[in-house]
């Protein structure tokens, strides 16, 4: 799915670097969305979010002639969105970086007369077709943004642009190994926040 | 996470990696001591497949809301951005060939 998106992209793109101006309405209506979605994640306003969407799809006509490899062009265009959203967030309060630590993000253990358990939630309960809904995408989202902001752009350029360990590094000028670290610990977190809203799901049934 | 006596490597010590784990991002041999390990560990299979699904789900995210609709004003500036690049690449002489 997401492969072929990129090769669309890729192809997207490949027409505009050769001047073709007809599929520019597709190019911008392909990212725009993407844009607005991870704008609106790091900044939590929506109005920031357009703001940023908008200002980053300027820079990106503005410098599309330096696009040497086309079908690198989604890391390149969320390298120029990341820094736009650095930009806003100056303009607003600053949070200071606060670090995950691994030990708050691993299960409970309990061990009465049996075997040992793990204090979990029956995600096995949880069907594809819920996935889609929107209270659930309600909590992801909140999960999301709850996260401090260095891991919040890992799990959003990783998991939802699924973007490469390697692309990732690159956009936020990083090690890969930070990437994985990063990464891990801010999925751990989402899991926790999904599993106590999994957990009180079954209680109130 | 509970440790089990037996198992080459204790929860503890594969917790730290089950991202990369199901990201297929380990060595070969890291790869096949945690499958080792989650052979005999049920807590750490139910925590790996939460872990899993929580990706997945992450995947499966699509905004809960859409920007407003492209204004005609935003997109002329766009298309005039895209526009002005493409004149500015034209204008640019080829570069001189090497001596």
């Amino acid at each position: 799915m997401a492969s072929l998106e990129r090769e669309t992209e890729t192809a997207l793109a490949r027409e505009l670097l050769a001047g073709n101006v007809e599929v520019f309405d597709r190019f911008v209506e392909s990212f725009r969305t993407r844009l607005f979605q991870y704008s609106y994640l790091m900044c939590s306003h929506r109005e920031d979010a357009e703001e940023v969407a908008q200002d980053t799809l300027l820079q990106v006509f503005e410098n599309f002639g330096q696009l040497r490899e086309p079908e690198r062009v989604r890391p390149w265009i969320f390298r120029i969105a990341k820094n736009a959203c650095l930009m806003k967030r100056r303009k607003s309060v600053f949070a200071p970086t606060q670090e995950l630590s691994l030990d708050e993000l691993m299960p409970a253990v309990r061990q009465e007369d049996g075997p040992r358990k793990i204090e979990i939630a029956d995600w096995s309960a949880l069907p594809d077709d819920q996935l889609l809904r929107s209270e659930l995408k309600d909590v992801l989202a909140e999960a999301i943004r709850q996260l401090p902001e260095i891991y919040r752009t890992v799990i959003l350029l990783r998991d939802i642009e699924e973007l490469s360990t390697e692309e990732t590094a690159q956009i936020l000028d990083i090690s890969t190994d930070t990437v994985k670290t990063r990464l891990h610990r801010a999925r751990l977190a989402v899991r926790q926040k999904l599993d106590t809203y999994l957990r009180a799901g079954a209680e109130v049934r | 996470m509970p440790h089990e006596a037996g198992h080459f490597r204790s929860c503890l010590e594969i917790f730290a990696e089950l991202s990369s784990y199901l990201d297929a991002e380990l060595p070969p041999e890291a790869c096949r001591e945690i499958d080792a390990h989650l052979a005999g560990c049920g807590p750490c299979i139910e925590f790996v497949n939460s872990l899993r699904k929580t990706v997945e789900i992450c995947r499966k995210y699509e905004p809960g809301g859409l920007p407003e609709p492209l204004s005609q004003r935003a997109r002329e500036q766009l298309l005039e951005a895209y526009r002005r690049m493409l004149a500015a690449r034209n204008d640019t002489p080829p570069a001189a060939p090497a001596t």
